[in-house]
């Protein structure tokens, strides 16, 4: 379980985040949602540790992040996974070696059983036969799903994923929903997901926050997300004419 | 206008700390001595083997001008006519070859090492090496820093090597003095200190090039405009501080 307390983030004078508070449960997908420049990134990069808050604290199982000192940092850190908005695919290395750098540098694994793992990820993310490809002869979806199959290469207990399906089809947006869910349920992994893209916010946030202009405006699930009466969070949910109109027939 | 404003000063000390702090995460252990190990002979390769050529054609240029313009300056007949091989060799081995061949890889390696970690920060690749747990300087600068060690000082001696040879071979050519008379003096006086010497400043300029270089693709901080804006200042800023040190070590060792 990682819980959020009072978290503020400033940049130089501007502050982004103003006292946040929330918790993610351990063995679900926990949403980040808001508009575009509401602040999910540096929430979540506040969460593994590239950014240091103001203020506040980020406990992971009641351990406070920030204040360990630098060995139980890299500790916690090897059991953490993390998608990046960009992928972040390690460009002078190809998609099999990208996926296995993580096996290289935190296992004693035999050649044989990396190959054997990487295969597995790469499959379990519907990569099959780009292994010797470079992330620049892959498009945006296929780098999307190589970084996943990346973070979850050693077995990680959190992970993080930033827009895991901004600029994807729906079809395939829905395939990688659907991957981090039953990953995250088929491993027991604590994720945190940054959207805002409404389909996924209906079918895996099992709990979500909502940010608004660097405040938690709103925290719930998938249940309560439609019907809620939160002013601010309705005007993000129902502001395209599709989800208007469903909202009229619920 | 005053040129220099106390805000440029304190921003110029303000480098120099991130500089040391930046040497301090480059220098801790690897945090796996087989990767660190593979990275090694990967960078060594890549400099060596990518730089071999430039340096053998500038050298052998080098040689051949130095020695042309010396044969031209000495035209007095009491000065022995070795001289030119002697001044040509001691100008090429102490200071031609460690220094214009430094600032010529600053151009070639450490431009392309400010490049290469300066767009890993800007795509993020740093972040998610340090999300891994793993010490992104360390496991991405330390092998370029001792690579370019280990390679510098050998390219400076293969650099000596082929401007030599240009000044013989243009004495061959041109028959400016007589061949045994230029090699006669190339061979006068001959001591390894000077040798060392070279080694030395090139091992000096060598750190300085890899870890400017480096230390100024680490810190972009922005888009990919900043890149080659790194680029230029860590190719100006190491040029600069080879330059003010050439000085101060031949004051020290000679
Ligand atoms: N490194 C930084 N320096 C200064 N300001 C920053 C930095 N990173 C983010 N910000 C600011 O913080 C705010 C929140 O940005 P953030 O990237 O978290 O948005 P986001 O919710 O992830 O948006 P998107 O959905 O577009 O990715 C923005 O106003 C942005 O300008
Ligand atoms: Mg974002």
């Amino acid at each position: 379980m990682i819980e959020v307390k009072q978290v503020s983030k400033f940049f130089g004078d501007r502050q982004v985040l103003f006292d946040i508070n929330t918790t993610f449960e351990e063995g679900k997908v926990n949403l980040i949602i808001g508009r575009s420049g509401s602040g999910k990134t540096v929430l979540m990069k506040c969460l593994v540790g590239l950014f240091a808050p103001e203020e506040g604290v980020v406990l992971y199982n009641e351990r406070d992040f920030h204040h360990m000192n630098e060995p139980e940092q890299h500790k916690l850190r090897a059991e953490m996974g993390m998608v990046f908005q960009g992928s972040a695919l390690f460009d002078s290395m190809t998609i099999e070696e990208n996926v296995m750098f993580p096996l290289d540098m935190f296992t004693n694994m035999s050649n044989e059983e990396k190959h054997e793992r990487v295969d597995f990820c790469l499959h379990r993310v519907d990569l099959d036969d780009v292994n010797r490809l470079y992330p620049a002869e892959l498009s945006g979806g296929m780098k999307k799903r190589a970084a996943i199959a990346r973070a979850i290469a050693c077995n990680p207990k959190y992970l993080f994923c930033d827009e895991p399906n901004s600029g994807l089809d729906p079809k395939t947006s829905l395939v990688i929903d659907n991957l981090i869910y039953d990953i995250t349920h088929e491993f027991g992994i604590t994720t945190i997901v940054n959207t805002h893209d409404l389909n996924s916010v209906i079918t895996i946030g099992e709990t979500i926050s909502f940010i608004y202009e660097g405040h938690l405006e709103w925290f719930g699930d998938k249940d309560g997300v439609l019907v809620s009466d939160n002013q601010k969070l309705n005007d993000f949910i129902y502001a395209q004419p599709l989800t208007q109109r469903i909202r009229k027939s619920l | 206008m005053r040129i220099i404003s106390l805000a440029m000063i304190e921003r110029f000390f303000i480098t120099i700390g991130e500089y040391f702090i930046f040497l301090r995460k480059v220098f801790s252990k690897p945090d796996k001595w087989s990767i660190f190990f593979k990275k090694l002979v990967f960078e060594m390769d890549t400099m060596g083997i990518g730089s071999m050529l430039i340096v053998s054609i500038v050298s052998i240029a080098m040689g051949s001008v130095i020695t042309t313009q010396t044969a031209m300056q000495i035209e007095s007949s009491w000065i022995p006519t070795w001289t030119v091989g002697f001044v040509s060799r001691t100008s090429i081995v102490m200071e031609l070859c460690p220094t214009i061949i430094s600032l010529l890889l600053v151009g070639n390696l450490g431009s392309r090492i400010t490049a290469e970690i300066g767009s890993m920060r800007v795509t993020e690749q740093i972040d998610a090496l340090e999300v891994m747990g793993i010490h992104p300087a360390s496991y991405l600068v330390l092998p370029k820093v001792i690579a370019s060690l280990i390679v510098n000082p050998v390219l400076i001696i293969f650099s000596i090597f082929f401007a030599l040879l240009g000044g013989y071979v243009t004495v061959i050519l041109t028959g400016m003095v007589s061949m045994y008379d230029f090699l006669d003096g190339l061979t006068y006086c001959f001591r390894v200190y000077d040798i060392v010497y070279a080694v030395v400043k090139t091992f000096i300029f060598a750190f300085v090039m890899s870890s400017v270089a480096s230390f100024y693709g680490y810190k972009i901080e922005g888009g990919a405009l900043e890149l080659g804006k790194a680029s230029t200042q860590g190719i100006v800023v190491s040029s600069f501080i080879i330059l003010i040190l050439n000085v101060l070590v031949t004051q020290i060792m000679l």
